[in-house]
């Protein structure tokens, strides 16, 4: 049994010039809830139907579990659950008539108790009063539920979940964070993709950072946070003047703006500065030292917030 | 295991197609037809001598109500039997990926050639169960206005009502196996498109550009080769004795366009990326 859950080794898709994903080595250790974390359009679901086998990639390989894809993806798929791109179902059968059709493609699964499997599936997402409604008056929310619950219909060693809480209210997206919190404490490994920052800091221990195509960081959480160097913070009429001493005692990235100064302090001592700056005589009405919180090391990482990539 | 497994996912593929709407609701006007068939020879005929004209077994309807149920059929081989497996086929596949659910069955996983043979079977299933809904309303119908007996068959001889119930039977046989050839294409059409509305188009248009050219007397040397060619041969099955030669050519050219368009869909399905 190998250590990583998902292996992939330079895992890449282009679409005609267009790379969609280029290079991706993920590692996504066993027992863990990794957050597969990527502003929109930067790769995640491209990478996510490779790994399920749904579309070949251009160069590179992966493994799931173990076995390799996509020879070995008749042994390996029924132990993965999954959600891609957003919950697809026939929209004129209800809910529980939909998990019926899934789990009778699947050859693994133990027909005498589906009826009981589908049942504690729906009721796990929170679906077991609407299960006999047809699937086309399910709101979206109810839509991404129901998903979840075709990706639980069977024990998983493996849930790879595409953006599960799109759609969902508050309420709801707290629900299906602690539901993906308890499959977890059951055992499951969860690649979980999301373009959300808070999502990853609440639930994830291992993140690993899309950015156009690129797995630019990947790591635990707690080495990325460990990583990040602080800065430091002079509030002073004098501005520049602060921004020059700090440049003379070699912090790097200096920044100054209204009454502010700001660099990367490394591996210099904050009390040295402030000494530096009584000594140069600029005036210090306020100074702090920050660590930076994950949104700015994702803007460190990929020189970009939040956008759209194309 | 697989053995006593593998039909649930069949039994659930007939289930999806039966409880559509639109399928019993396209069942309903291929039924409807020959009860049309029936009151309008009833109403428009109290003269039985008039069997020089019009298609083929509607000379004999006022004789025997069973000749309803063969130019029902004669009737709706031409454009509706082949619109309903084209309703099918063009949403086997692509309508599972319009849906999105194509992409959850292949990661539960269903092997992509067991997707494809399931949705074939179902295809032909439809195919025989709109079939035998034409021959079953036009039995009843006619029987009910015209009366059952005996039929006098193409070469005089008479065939007695279980002998040519057979013979319907074999009918509806053959015309499914004509239609699922139809259906073999039908189901490569739908690997090509997520729109199962387009796909089912260009199957209709397929069927019925071969009805067309079939009837251009200046393409006789392409005649052997189209789709329908040999449709319309279910009526050797009235001759005693049967005259089998014309449906052998049919069966064969069915089984080789099932050949071709299996093979084709099988090839574009397994290597298709999808991104629906
Ligand atoms: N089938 C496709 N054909 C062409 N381009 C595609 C296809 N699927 C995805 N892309 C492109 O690949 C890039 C990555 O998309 P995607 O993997 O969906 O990103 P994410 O899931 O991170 O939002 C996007 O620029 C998208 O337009
Ligand atoms: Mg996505």
């Amino acid at each position: 049994m190998t250590a990583f859950a998902v292996e992939s080794s330079g895992l890449t898709k282009r679409f005609g010039r267009q790379v969609a994903v280029d290079a991706v080595d993920l590692a996504v250790p066993r027992g863990t809830v990794y957050g597969f974390l990527g502003p929109n359009g930067s790769g995640k679901t491209t990478t996510i139907r490779m790994l399920l086998g749904l579309i070949r990639p251009t160069d590179g390989g992966h493994a799931l579990l173990g076995e390799r894809m996509p020879a070995g993806a008749a042994r390996v798929l029924p132990k993965v659950g999954a959600l891609v791109e957003g919950p697809g179902f026939h929209p004129y059968l209800s809910g529980i008539d939909n998990l019926r059709r899934l789990d009778a493609a699947d050859r693994t699964a133990d027909r005498k108790n589906a009826d009981a499997r589908i049942r504690s599936a729906l009721d796990r997402v929170g679906l077991g009063a609407a299960a006999r409604k047809r699937y086309r008056a399910y709101s979206l929310g109810m839509r991404q539920r129901l998903a979840l619950a075709a990706a639980i219909l069977a024990p998983r060693d493996l849930l790879i979940l595409d953006e599960p809480t799109n759609g969902l209210d508050p309420q709801g997206t707290r629900e299906v964070r602690a539901l993906i919190a308890a499959l977890a404490a059951e055992g499951s490994t969860v690649l979980l993709s999301t373009h959300l920052l808070s999502e990853v800091e609440q639930i994830c221990g291992h993140v690993g950072v899309m950015h156009q195509g690129k797995l630019v960081a990947q790591s635990t959480l707690a080495d990325l946070r460990a990583e990040a160097t602080p800065r430091v913070r002079v509030t002073t009429d004098r501005p520049h003047d602060a921004a020059r001493v700090l440049r003379e005692l070699g912090l790097t990235d200096v920044v100054t703006g209204g009454v502010e100064a700001a660099g990367v302090l490394g591996p210099i001592a904050p009390e040295k500065v402030v000494a530096a700056l009584v000594h140069d005589g600029v005036p210090v009405r306020g100074f702090g030292v920050v660590a930076p919180d994950l949104e700015e090391l994702f803007v460190g990482l990929t020189g970009e917030g939040f956008d759209v990539s194309g | 295991m697989s053995a006593v497994d593998a039909p649930a996912f069949f039994v659930s593929e007939l289930r999806l197609v039966s409880r559509r709407r639109r399928n019993q609701a396209g069942l309903a006007v291929l039924a409807a037809v020959p009860i049309i068939i029936a009151v309008a020879m009833k109403v428009a005929a109290p003269s039985s001598s008039s069997s020089s004209q019009g298609p083929e077994f509607f000379g004999s309807i006022t004789s025997n109500g069973y000749f309803v149920a063969l130019a029902a059929l004669a009737v709706e081989i031409q454009l509706l039997l082949p619109i309903a497996v084209a309703t099918i086929a063009g949403d086997s596949v692509a309508g599972e990926a319009n849906q999105g659910t194509l992409r959850y069955l292949l990661t539960v996983p269903v092997d992509r050639t067991r997707l494809l043979a399931v949705k074939f079977a179902a295809i032909v299933v439809g195919a025989f169960v709109a079939t035998m809904t034409v021959a079953t309303a036009g039995l009843l119908a006619g029987w009910a206005l015209f009366g059952a007996g005996p039929v006098t068959l193409l070469s005089g001889s008479q065939a007695s009502v279980g002998g040519s119930l057979l013979r319907l039977l074999a009918m509806c046989a053959y015309l499914t196996v004509c239609l699922a050839a139809l259906g073999a294409i039908g189901l490569f059409v739908s690997t090509l498109t997520e729109q199962p509305m387009g796909a089912t188009i260009a199957i209709t248009i397929i069927a019925v550009t071969s009805w067309v050219l079939g009837a251009v007397p200046q393409l006789d040397w392409l005649h052997p080769y189209l789709l329908t060619n040999s449709w319309t041969a279910f009526g050797e099955l009235m001759r005693s004795p049967i005259a089998w030669e014309p449906l052998r050519d049919g069966l064969l050219s069915a089984a080789a366009y099932m050949l071709i368009f299996l093979s084709a869909a099988w090839a574009r399905f397994t290597t298709a990326d999808v991104s629906s």
